[in-house]
């Protein structure tokens, strides 16, 4: 008896098993039947392969996925588009890259990453794609010549003006022409801000949600002014810092001339910066193009800023010829194609780019997330920024290119850059700026090492 | 009686001759999800690899790199005194916790539960809450959590016995109150003071709690990553002779950042982790061996 209760309970168990597995053949099965269904669909170009788009912006996530659904319903070829959390895109590529279902088209945005991923990019020449863009400028090309990255958005960083709030304190855009005019009138509208119910600058926060904007791009100004004056095109083994102090400058402006006291800046937030130039209580707020839709339209946030009020202006740091300066513009915004896909799978990935940068769906979804694509057919953007940045190109400011992209092991250089800097805020004295100018030279040098092996 | 054994093994018999097929999924779990993840880690140490199927032959090389790192050893005198620290602190404590709440009080299993609710919570997620706590109020006094590393090591310490204490607590009512009823009569018959009781009667049969509870706060304290990386990232970060040293960092923390250095430390940080296993496996087995001769038989 007892013997027979254990052999229907191994039976049960045995048949839970296969139950499982019939559990997972199911979709599998549906999936096979709705491909005919499909196919039959796709006049069009009907590639055998699948694409699997690793993206890296989780807010233009819901834009690449109704994107994907539409290109699927146009053509039957399956297209998946996985996002990986805010901050955690390397590791993700990582993990993803080493499964036998791995993305065939990621993002590889820098020189860094091309040397790390080198061996997973297709070479781009003689695409279809590649003859639809506009400019090489955001392109990366690896040492042999051949185009492994191609940039298919550009973005561009300055400070953004409350254009209404200037105003109201009785001053006006076309005072500011240098980092003296922009000291001027920052430290006038600081001195009355009781009075007028704003200050100057946001906060410069350096919690890690907004420390970027300072380790990243505002230290892009003195590495690009640097690189400009050496002829500096590859990342280089060591930098001088010949410009730090003007770096010193910009950084000493904000945070003397912002309400935030220098010691809560540490754990002062991007969004609280963000904030508070949105809420209208600081009229400057160094940030980039890509914040329009945060400040104009996204009802989340529900700032819902007149966009007429706004404009960019570039970052001023006292180098000689600074008023001839432009907007801050470059990309870490590049798809490569992972060449040890199969090849079914790289044509289809190949089709369903150039259809995102030809097609009406796609490059509309691409002005509305992206801005201006560099590629022919691309849409107007309605983003003011984007306007300022082509508004500056046009007449004849040089463009501030971004130089931090050549930045060695980019977190690790940053986080000494950012506790140097807190440690100024809280005590600026030629001694502690000497940590700064530590953490960013000796810093290179070291990460340079690091990333050497 | 016989008859009563034979009873027995009828109904063992078909379940040991079945044993196998029961193991088998949990097994072949282990298998997949541990053993061989753990092997090819090893091997991984010796490599340099970017994703596992590209990896290359180095031999020792990532081991030389690992102890020429400054920022491991900083991690490792970090890791080694905060377990110092966590396990003193933790342990008295708790056991100070365990035993007034084994006294005949009001309330104590309301305590209990009380003192046992921060283990329910994630790490990352007291990481974060307490950073906003510690900066909060350091912030009265002009500074901030990741100002200089004496705030970030005992900001860890006081949010890991936090959370660990009421856990431990647990482990040592257990404990207590399996202490015989009738040694702390005899005990208190044969005249010992409070004092006595404690140290000559109740610690020495509660060992094997002892013996567990410090197990699990050094395992602990060596694998503490999630509380470490989001309380304090391992900042402050800084330059010194030449190298960098992330000043809060604890070993398991800079083995994920080593990793994520570039492809060419991914190798070095599989090796770093190889090194983490066999101290803590070391220092887990040197510590149960130690404790385990001081336990008295019941």
């Amino acid at each position: 008896m007892k013997k027979l209760i254990a052999m229907l309970l191994a039976l049960v168990m045995v048949l839970g098993l296969a139950a499982c597995g019939g559990k997972t053949e199911a979709p599998a099965e549906t999936k096979a039947a709705a491909a005919p269904a499909e196919t039959q669909a796709a006049d069009a170009p009907a590639a055998a392969g699948r694409v699997y788009y690793l993206n890296f912006k989780p807010e233009a996530d819901a834009a690449w996925q109704e994107l994907a659904a539409i290109y699927t319903a146009q053509t039957g070829v399956e297209v998946k588009v996985v996002t990986a959390a805010g901050g955690n895109y390397s590791d993700t590529l990582n993990a993803e890259m080493a499964k036998s279902d791995a993305p065939t088209l990621f993002q590889c945005g820098n020189a860094q990453g091309l040397a790390d991923w080198n061996d997973y990019c297709l070479d781009f020449t003689g695409t279809k794609v590649l003859d639809e863009m506009t400019t090489s400028d955001f392109n990366l090309v690896d040492d042999t010549g051949a185009v492994k990255c191609i940039g298919y958005c550009y973005e561009a960083f300055g400070i953004i003006v409350n254009k209404a709030l200037l105003e109201k304190a009785g001053h006006s855009l076309d005072e500011i022409k240098d980092f003296a005019s922009l000291k001027a009138v920052a430290d006038d509208i600081h001195a009355r801000a009781a009075e007028l119910g704003f200050d100057a600058f946001s906060a410069a926060g350096l919690d890690g949600s907004s420390s970027w904007r300072f380790s990243g791009h505002l230290a892009n100004m003195p590495l690009y002014y640097e690189f400009r004056d050496d002829g500096v095109t590859k990342q280089p083994a060591t930098i001088t810092g010949a410009y730090l102090d003007n770096f010193r400058n910009i950084w000493d402006l904000y945070i003397t001339d912002s309400a935030t006291p220098a010691a809560s800046l540490a754990t002062s937030t991007g969004d609280m910066s963000e904030a508070e130039f949105g809420e209208g209580k600081a009229v400057f707020y160094q940030n980039g193009t890509w914040e329009f839709a945060n400040l104009v339209t996204d009802d989340t946030k529900n700032f819902h800023m007149n966009p007429d009020d706004l404009a960019m202006i570039p970052i001023y740091c006292g180098v000689d010829g600074e008023e001839k300066a432009g907007l801050a513009c470059g990309t870490e915004n590049c798809w490569a194609v992972n060449a040890k896909a199969s090849q079914e799978d790289i044509d289809a990935t190949l089709d369903f780019i150039y259809w995102v940068v030809t097609s009406d769906e796609g490059t509309k979804m691409m002005a509305e997330q992206f801005g201006p694509i560099p590629f022919k057919n691309a849409k107007e953007s309605e983003n003011v920024f984007f306007n300022d940045a082509n508004a500056y190109m046009a007449n004849g400011n040089y463009t501030v290119t971004w130089a931090f992209n050549h930045t060695p092991n980019v977190d690790s250089w940053r986080a000494t850059v950012v506790t140097a800097l807190n440690d100024y805020s809280v005590a600026p004295s030629d001694a502690t700026w000497a940590k700064v100018v530590e953490a960013f030279v000796d810093g290179w040098a070291y990460e340079y090492n690091m990333a050497q092996g | 009686m016989a008859k009563m054994k034979k009873e027995v093994n009828l109904v063992q018999r078909p379940i040991r001759k079945f044993a196998p097929v029961f193991i088998l999924p949990t097994f072949l779990a282990f298998i997949i999800g541990f053993v061989w993840p753990f092997i090819q880690g090893i091997y991984l140490s010796f490599c340099n690899f970017n994703t596992p199927q590209d990896a290359q032959w180095v031999g020792l090389a990532n081991y030389a790199k690992v102890f020429a790192d400054p920022g491991f050893l900083n991690a490792f005198k970090n890791t080694a005194a905060f377990a110092i620290v966590s396990i003193i602190l933790i342990n008295v404590l708790a056991f100070t916790i365990a035993y007034a709440l084994t006294q005949k009080m009001r309330g104590s299993n309301l305590f209990r539960t009380v003192f046992f609710m921060p283990n329910l919570i994630g790490g990352v997620v007291l990481g974060y809450i307490w950073s906003m706590i510690f900066d909060g109020i350091l912030s009265k006094y002009g500074t901030y959590l990741t100002a200089n590393g004496t705030y970030g090591f005992w900001g860890l310490v006081i949010l890991v016995a936090w959370q660990q204490i009421g856990y431990m607590m647990i482990i040592y009512i257990a404990g207590l109150q399996a202490v015989p009823e009738d040694m702390l009569e005899a005990a208190k018959i044969d005249g010992a003071t409070g004092c006595q009781t404690l140290f000559k009667v109740i610690i020495p049969n509660v060992m094997p709690s002892i013996t567990t509870c410090t197990f699990l706060t050094l395992t602990n304290s060596f694998k503490m990553f999630d509380q470490n990386m989001a309380l304090t990232g391992g900042l402050p970060s800084i330059m010194s002779n030449g190298g960098k040293i992330n000043v809060t960092e604890l070993l398991a923390l800079n083995i994920y950042s080593t990793y994520n250095i570039n492809k060419k430390w991914h190798g070095v940080a599989q090796a770093k982790a190889v090194v983490f296993f066999i101290l803590v496996a070391v220092l887990a087995i040197a510590q149960q061996a130690a404790t385990r001769s001081k336990e008295v038989q019941q």
